[in-house]
């Protein structure tokens, strides 16, 4: 990422050094506070949110830690402001944070939309419950991980990470941060209930160590700045709100002014730009963990909750003599889709453990393209850490000859 | 004589005296002829010079519908955001960067019906921002549906037996919900909304200014009441300066008497003096134990 890096301002740069504070060192963290631990390594001083089970704990902490940061929180009156206020400071050039679960996640789809288009970088945290509607506010679930991607109406890309312990918590939120700013679009943790309530051992390296990626600032003339015109990797530059530039951005389709054009043509520039400045470096941002795949049959696909019992459930099966490896998403969107489709001209099936009735297997069996069986072990009832069901699957699915159209369930 | 120095429309440069305040490669504007939003526009660019206000620390955001369309002409820090949601995105703006002025000028629709909620909320919390409301009594970017404050009886193209809904009273909400500063005039009182926009852009808290503004293209045509023209000539028959009146007694009926003036003025800190003061606080408190 180092070559991206030239030609940003000194601006930027001693901004981000500034604003660092972080607690160095070995703790016992839930996942929520190692949530907004990394938020504030990764030089966030603004959240705004709405409360809402079971996500309070992040909020809590912000607030803890507010006053000898100097960060700045507001509950607003719902999600949806929530997420547009947060969209308004950003611009100010604070780096912003939120943090909701499946309902406010709901209402956060509008501005998700208005992030995209003005191309502002923000990162949810989406503490995932039971749904649909109300749910169960302090059971976890996964069943949003289809509206981080979707969510919001119109042709968009967006980033999604899903960590699965506080140490993880930690660690994906600056990545959060810093892939929101490196593509300025908004970043999703979709992580639930049971990993940010989750307690554990959070290491956290030295302020230097923490790699920062700064906001792409324009620093040239005033009467120069185009706020979409775009790098060579089609990400355009940010300036500050009173930076004098007198800049406008709308949510309407735009040209590179940010003025609207109502046209085929700027219609297709527009999404063409938001949508390929993902995609084109999906195979950078793409990111997920392998253990024993080399030699596996049968590979257990999990992220997040389930991601946590994936090491031991494939250790039980190879003690049964089954050979089992695990692919653990680090990113859900972009979706690792080569490498999905590499392992399926390997093995004979995949397992895929989820907190919900089928939503990242529909990847994994798009991915697959038919060369090996998807097998879906839904999850909702028995507890996050049954992995009973999940050895059945494994079993079961390397008895089948043939590799079956469409997904299994056992 | 030296005939070199004299002016001939030939010679001439026409320059608009409100150059530097808007996006001249944006005019012509989409407002319809006998539309009243240019005319709140142009008193909020004379008020921004006539309170001698730091353009680079003006952001002005708008919402969706024909007065969603402002901060694009407006040569400021200026953002189009989504339908309702202006004085929630101006709220992050002014939390993030307390120097700034912040200015909502959206329409009645937009802050009043989908951005109700976030209208009161922000007026409660008393974040300093100054919200031009522009009322043309209906939706028209759309082609003329009910608004909130369409007066009962009046006809929208959702309403063709008249509307049966109760209007908003703008002033009052604004009052009740806390708000500092709380004007009504007309797209007729220029000099007055000038001067009130400029008193406004330099008191700090929840400002609200509504607008009473003709839109000739739907709320007039289906009600049959002439022009943009005629419109104006009836606020000019019909409106009644009356400051300080209780914001109570400001009900809009159909066409009859339009109670213009300034209503409240008054102090009350601002969530950014309160958050500062809790957060310096405990920042002591910390510090000591």
């Amino acid at each position: 990422m180092a070559e991206l890096l030239m030609g940003q301002s000194k601006k930027s740069l001693t901004r981000d050094t500034k604003s660092r504070v972080s607690l160095t060192g070995i703790h016992q963290f839930t996942g929520s506070e190692a949530c907004v631990e990394g938020a504030f390594a990764s030089g966030c001083r603004f959240f705004s949110g709405y409360p809402i089970k079971p996500a309070l704990e992040i909020v809590e902490r912000f607030l803890a830690r507010a006053p000898e940061l100097d960060a700045t929180y507001v509950q607003m009156e719902d999600e949806i402001s929530a997420l547009a206020a947060l969209l308004g400071a950003v611009w100010t050039g604070k780096k912003g944070l939120t943090a909701t679960s499946g309902p406010g996640f709901s209402l956060m789809m509008e501005h998700v939309g208005l992030s995209v288009m003005l191309e502002t970088p923000c990162v949810i945290v989406d503490v995932q419950r039971a749904g649909p509607s109300t749910g169960i506010p302090d059971a976890p679930g996964q069943g949003d991980m289809m509206q981080a991607r979707w969510g919001s109406h119109g042709d968009y890309e967006i980033i999604a990470l899903s960590p699965s312990s506080p140490q993880e918590m930690f660690d994906f939120t600056v990545k959060a941060f810093n892939l929101s700013e490196r593509y300025r679009v908004p970043v999703a943790i979709m992580t639930d209930e049971f990993v940010a309530h989750l307690k554990d051992k959070v290491e956290i390296p030295s302020a230097e160590e923490i790699g920062l990626e700064p906001r792409r600032y324009f620093d040239g003339p005033q009467g120069d700045y185009l706020p979409f015109k775009r790098d060579e990797d089609m990400v355009p530059r940010m300036v500050d709100i009173g930076d004098n530039y007198r800049f406008h951005v709308t949510g309407l389709t735009h040209d590179d002014r940010g003025y609207p054009v109502m046209n085929e043509e700027c219609q297709e520039y527009n999404v063409h730009s938001i949508v390929r400045k993902i995609r084109q470096y999906a195979d950078r941002i793409v990111e997920f963990q392998e253990v024993q795949t080399d030699d596996a049959d049968v590979i257990l696909v999990t992220y997040g909750a389930p991601g946590r019992f994936s090491a031991g459930a494939i250790e039980r099966a190879r003690q049964e003599g089954i050979r089992a490896g695990g692919l653990k998403l680090v990113t859900v969107w972009p979706f690792p889709e080569k490498r999905v489709a590499e392992l399926a001209g390997k093995v004979k099936a995949f397992v895929v453990p989820e907190m919900n009735y089928g939503q990242m297997v529909l990847e994994v069996q798009r991915c697959s393209y038919g060369d090996a069986n998807v097998v879906f072990v839904p999850h909702g009832e028995e507890g996050v850490d049954s992995v009973d069901g999940w050895l059945v699957a494994m079993k079961r699915v390397l008895q089948e000859k043939d590799v079956k159209v469409g997904i299994l369930e056992y | 004589m030296q005939n070199a120095e004299i002016k001939t429309k030939e010679n001439m440069e026409e320059i608009h005296p409100l150059e530097n305040l808007l996006r001249m490669d944006r005019i012509p504007h989409i407002w319809c002829p006998g539309c009243g939003i240019g005319l709140a526009v142009s008193a909020f660019a004379a008020a921004m010079e006539k309170a001698n206000v730091d353009l680079s620390k003006v952001a002005i955001v708008s919402g969706i519908g024909c007065t969603g369309r402002v901060a694009g002409y407006v040569k400021l820090d200026s953002f189009h955001t989504t339908h309702g949601r202006p004085i929630a995105f101006a709220t992050g703006i002014k939390l993030g960067n307390p120097d700034m002025k912040v200015v909502v000028f959206s329409g009645d629709g937009d802050l009043i019906s989908i951005g109700g909620n976030h209208f009161i909320h922000a007026a409660r919390r008393n974040v300093d921002m100054l919200v031009i409301c522009v009322n043309n009594f209906i939706y028209a970017m759309t082609g003329g549906q009910v608004a909130p404050t369409t007066p009962l009886g009046a006809y929208a193209t959702t309403s063709p037996f008249g509307c049966v809904e109760t209007p908003f009273n703008i002033p009052y909400i604004a009052d009740s919900s806390g708000a500092v500063y709380v004007a009504r005039w007309t797209a007729l009182h220029i000099r007055r909304l000038t001067n009130s926009m400029a008193e406004a852009l330099n008191k700090r808290g929840f400002k609200c200014i509504e607008v009473i503004a003709p839109c000739a293209m739907y709320y007039s045509r289906i009600n049959k009441l002439g022009d943009g023209l005629d419109m104006m000539r009836f606020y000019h028959d019909n409106s009644e300066v009356r400051n300080g009146e209780d914001t109570h007694n400001l009900d809009l009926a159909f066409q009859t008497k339009i109670t213009v003036g300034k209503f409240v003025d008054r102090e009350r800190p601002t969530y950014t003096d309160l958050y500062k003061k809790w957060l310096s606080e405990l920042k002591d408190k910390n510090r000591e134990g």
